[in-house]
C-alpha cells in the first residue's frame, strides 16, 4: 500500500464535543448540487410540459426554451455524483450491477429513461426544423455550412417527410412524450429526495414528506432559473435591437418578455407556497412529536444553523421573493432579483439538508461543522470545494450555449433563420 | 423504404436490449440452489462486550489497526473504545481521542477536570462493528458491494465499491469510513479472515481482560453463546431495526 493516505471529510469537517470517531462530513458540497441540478432538470421540464400537456398556450414561448435548457441540463445532473465518488473509474457500476434495495441503483435507469425522453421529444419538435435547414443549406459553400449540412442531415435521422399528416404525428408524440416525461421527471427528483429521506440513522433525513418537499422545491428553482435565463436572452435581444435603430422591434420583445414573465411567475408562487407549506409541516411535526432526537435537531436548528435555515433560507429565499413578486407593480428588474432569491433559497434549502443532516453527531452528543474549502490545493479539495461547486454550475450554460447553436430553444430565433 | 427502416429500428432496439442485459444474470441462482450452497453451515458470529471488565487500555484498538492495515495515525478505525463520566449534576461526559488507541491516560475531557468526588460513575464502552441480522449498509449500497456472508458477517468487496458513502450514512452505529489508501469503504468484520480459520479476532485475542469474546450463536455449547443466552445482555440503538449482533453485558442508559 503505497497510496497517499487521505481520510475523506478531515479536511472540511470541524468536530465539537463528543463526535465518533469515523463520523465526518462525507457528503459535502457536490452532494449538495446533486439534487440542486437533478432538480432544475426536472423543474424546467414541467415548466415546459405545461404547455405541451396542459395547453396552457401563454407558456408556448418559454416552454420550447424550457425543454432545451432540461437537456442542457440533464447532463449536469451527473457530474457531482461522478465529481463525488472515491472511484469515479467505477461508476457505471450501478448500472452493470444495480442492487435494487438501494435507492442510488435506480438512478442509472431513471436517469437513462428521463434523458431519452428528453431528446425524442426535442427530436419531434424540432424535425421539422431539422429538415428545412437541411434544405436550406443544400448547394451553400463553406466549411461552417458543410459542417451544419452533415450535423443537421444526421440529426433528422432520415426522416424528410414534412407533409401535414407526418407533422401531425410529431406534434402528438411531442406532447405524449411530454407527459410520460412529468411522472418520469417527478420520479427522477423525487427518488432523490427518497435517497435522503430513506437514511433511518440520519434524524434529520429520514420522513416520507422528504421526496414531495423535494420535487416542490425542484419545480419552483426549475421555473425560476428557465425564467431568469429567458429574461437575460431577451433583454440582450432587445438590446441588440435598439442598437441597430428598431426601437419598434425592440418594444416588441420586451412587450413578449412581460407577458410571459407574469404568466410563469403565477406558477412559480403557486409552487412556492406548496413547497413551503410542507418544510413547515415537517418541522412543526418533528417539534410536536419531539422524539429522542429532538433535542440535537432543535439545537441544531434553532441554534448552530439559525443563520442558514430561518434567516437564509425562510427569509431572504422564500418570504421575500414572495413579496416581491406579489406586490403590485412589479419591474423586470425587481422579477430578476426575485427570481435569485428564489434559486438562492432553493440552495440553501438544499445545503441545510445535505449539509445540516451531518452538523450533528450520530451518538446525538456532539456536533460537526463544514468548512468548504476555497483555495484548492490537491483533486479532493478542489473535487468538494467551491471550485469544484462553480464548475458544475457553469456547465449547462456551456451545454446550452452549444446546444442552442443547432437547435435554437427560442421561436424568434426559428422565425430569423 | 420507411417500413425497412421501421425494422431497421426495431432489430436495434432489441440488440440494444440485449447486450445491456448482463452475462451474470445467468448465473443466479436459484433459492434452492443457494440454500443448498449453504447447508450445513451451523455458524451465526456474535460477539459480547464486559464493560465492566473494560479498562480502556485501548491494546484492542491497536491490535485492530495493525492486524487489518488500517493506517495507525489516520483518524479512523474500525474498533474504538469510548470514556463516560457521569457527574453528580446529570451531565454526561464522553470522549474517545484516536478512538481510545493510546489508552486513556488523562483525568481531563476536553480541558475539563472532574473532582472524583463530583463523578457518580464512570466506565469504557468497546464499539465495533454489530454485523447486524437486518444491515441498512447492505440495503442501501447501490452495487451490492458489501454483503451478509452466510455465516452473518457483513463484508466489503474491495474491488466493487465506488465509493459513494451512502453506506456509511446508512449505519446508525458510526462503524464505517473511507479507507485511506484504498478509498472504498472499510469496517470491521470480526477479522473474517481469522475467525474462518479457527483464530480468534485481534482484539479479542489482544485483551487481557477477557472483555472482549466472540460467539458461535448456532452452537449450544459455545461459552460465549451461553452466557449471550442465558444472562441479561443488551444491544446498541435496537430502535433502528437492525438487529445488532454485539451483545453487551452492564450496558448502561446512557451509552449512545
Amino acid at each position: 500500500m503505497t497510496e497517499d493516505i487521505i481520510v475523506h471529510g478531515v479536511e472540511w469537517t470541524v468536530k465539537e464535543l463528543f463526535v465518533y470517531p469515523n463520523e465526518f462530513i462525507y457528503w459535502s458540497i457536490q452532494i449538495v448540487m446533486y439534487p440542486y441540478m437533478t432538480g432544475l432538470v426536472a423543474g424546467a421540464f414541467v415548466l415546459s410540459s405545461l404547455y405541451h400537456v396542459f395547453g396552457q398556450k401563454d407558456l408556448k414561448e418559454i416552454a420550447q426554451f424550457s425543454l432545451v435548457f432540461s437537456l442542457a441540463l440533464l447532463p449536469v445532473a451527473a457530474l457531482p455524483l461522478l465529481l463525488h465518488l472515491q472511484q469515479p473509474a467505477r461508476a457505471l457500476e450501478p448500472l452493470l450491477t444495480p442492487h435494487f434495495t438501494s435507492a442510488i441503483a435506480a438512478f442509472g435507469i431513471v436517469f437513462t429513461a428521463y434523458g431519452l425522453i428528453v431528446l425524442s421529444e426535442i427530436w419531434f419538435v424540432y424535425r421539422e426544423y431539422f429538415v428545412a435547414q437541411v434544405q436550406a443549406l443544400r448547394g451553400t459553400g463553406g466549411f461552417w455550412n458543410a459542417l451544419r449540412r452533415v450535423v443537421y442531415g444526421a440529426l433528422t435521422i432520415g426522416a424528410h417527410d414534412v407533409g401535414d399528416e407526418a407533422l401531425r404525428v410529431d406534434h402528438k408524440a411531442a406532447k405524449i412524450l411530454a407527459a410520460v416525461g412529468i411522472p418520469v421527471a417527478c420520479f427522477l427528483h423525487g427518488y432523490a429526495g427518497f435517497i435522503f429521506g430513506s437514511v433511518k440513522a440520519n434524524a434529520l433525513w429520514m420522513s416520507p414528506l422528504m421526496p414531495v418537499i423535494f420535487i416542490m422545491s425542484a419545480v419552483v428553482s426549475g421555473i425560476a432559473l428557465c425564467m431568469l435565463t429567458y429574461i437575460v436572452i431577451m433583454e440582450w435581444q432587445a438590446f441588440r435591437e435598439r442598437r441597430k435603430g428598431g426601437a419598434v422591434e425592440a418594444g416588441e420583445i420586451k412587450g413578449a418578455e412581460t407577458e410571459i414573465i407574469t404568466k410563469a411567475a403565477r406558477y412559480l408562487l403557486g409552487f412556492l407556497v406548496a413547497a413551503i407549506s410542507l418544510e413547515l409541516l415537517d418541522l412543526i411535526f418533528r417539534g410536536y412529536t419531539a422524539m429522542k432526537s429532538w433535542d440535537i435537531l432543535r439545537s441544531v436548528m434553532y441554534g448552530k444553523d439559525f443563520m442558514n435555515i430561518f434567516v437564509l433560507q425562510y427569509t431572504l429565499g422564500n418570504l421575500v421573493p414572495f413579496v416581491l413578486l406579489i406586490l403590485p407593480g412589479r419591474t423586470m428588474k425587481r422579477t430578476v432579483l426575485a427570481l435569485l432569491l428564489v434559486l438562492f433559497g432553493v440552495f440553501m434549502m438544499r445545503w441545510n439538508v445535505v449539509i445540516g443532516g451531518q452538523a450533528f453527531s450520530l451518538s446525538f452528543s456532539g456536533y460537526m461543522h463544514y468548512e468548504i474549502p476555497i483555495i484548492p490545493h490537491s483533486l479532493e479539495t478542489f473535487k468538494e470545494g467551491l471550485f469544484g461547486a462553480l464548475t458544475v454550475i457553469a456547465a449547462p450554460f456551456v451545454f446550452f450555449w452549444i446546444i442552442n447553436k443547432f437547435v435554437p430553444s427560442l421561436r424568434r430565433d426559428l422565425k430569423g433563420s | 423504404m420507411s417500413c425497412s427502416r421501421r425494422a431497421f429500428l426495431k432489430d436495434a432496439v432489441g440488440g440494444t436490449l440485449a447486450s445491456v442485459l448482463p452475462l451474470s444474470a445467468f448465473a443466479f441462482l436459484s433459492t434452492e440452489e443457494a440454500k443448498a450452497a449453504i447447508a450445513g453451515s451451523k455458524v451465526r458470529w456474535a460477539f459480547l462486550v464486559d464493560t465492566i471488565k473494560c479498562i480502556g487500555c485501548g491494546m484492542c484498538v491497536t491490535a485492530c489497526k495493525n492486524e487489518n492495515e488500517i493506517p495507525f495515525d489516520a483518524p479512523v478505525t474500525r474498533t474504538w473504545v469510548e470514556r463516560y463520566v457521569v457527574t453528580k449534576d446529570g451531565e454526561v461526559h464522553v470522549d474517545s481521542p484516536l478512538g481510545g488507541r493510546d489508552g486513556f491516560t488523562d483525568n481531563k475531557i476536553r480541558d475539563e477536570e472532574f473532582a472524583p468526588e463530583d463523578i457518580t460513575k464512570a466506565f469504557f464502552v468497546p464499539k465495533l462493528c454489530n454485523q447486524c441480522d437486518n444491515p441498512a449498509c447492505v440495503q442501501v449500497c447501490p452495487v451490492g458491494a458489501t454483503y451478509q456472508t452466510h455465516d452473518g458477517v457483513v463484508l466489503i468487496d474491495r474491488e466493487w465499491c465506488i465509493g459513494c458513502g451512502y453506506c456509511i450514512m446508512a449505519c446508525p452505529y458510526g462503524v464505517r469510513f473511507f479507507h485511506p489508501e484504498l478509498r472504498v469503504a472499510d469496517k470491521c468484520n470480526f477479522c473474517y479472515h481469522r475467525i474462518t480459520k479457527g483464530l480468534q479476532p485481534a482484539c479479542v485475542q489482544s485483551c487481557a481482560f477477557g472483555a472482549r469474546r466472540l460467539a458461535n450463536l448456532e452452537d449450544p455449547d459455545d461459552p460465549v453463546t451461553k452466557i449471550i443466552t442465558t444472562e441479561r445482555v443488551a444491544v446498541l440503538k435496537d430502535e433502528y431495526g437492525t438487529k445488532p449482533h454485539v451483545f453487551y453485558l452492564g450496558l448502561d442508559a446512557n451509552v449512545r
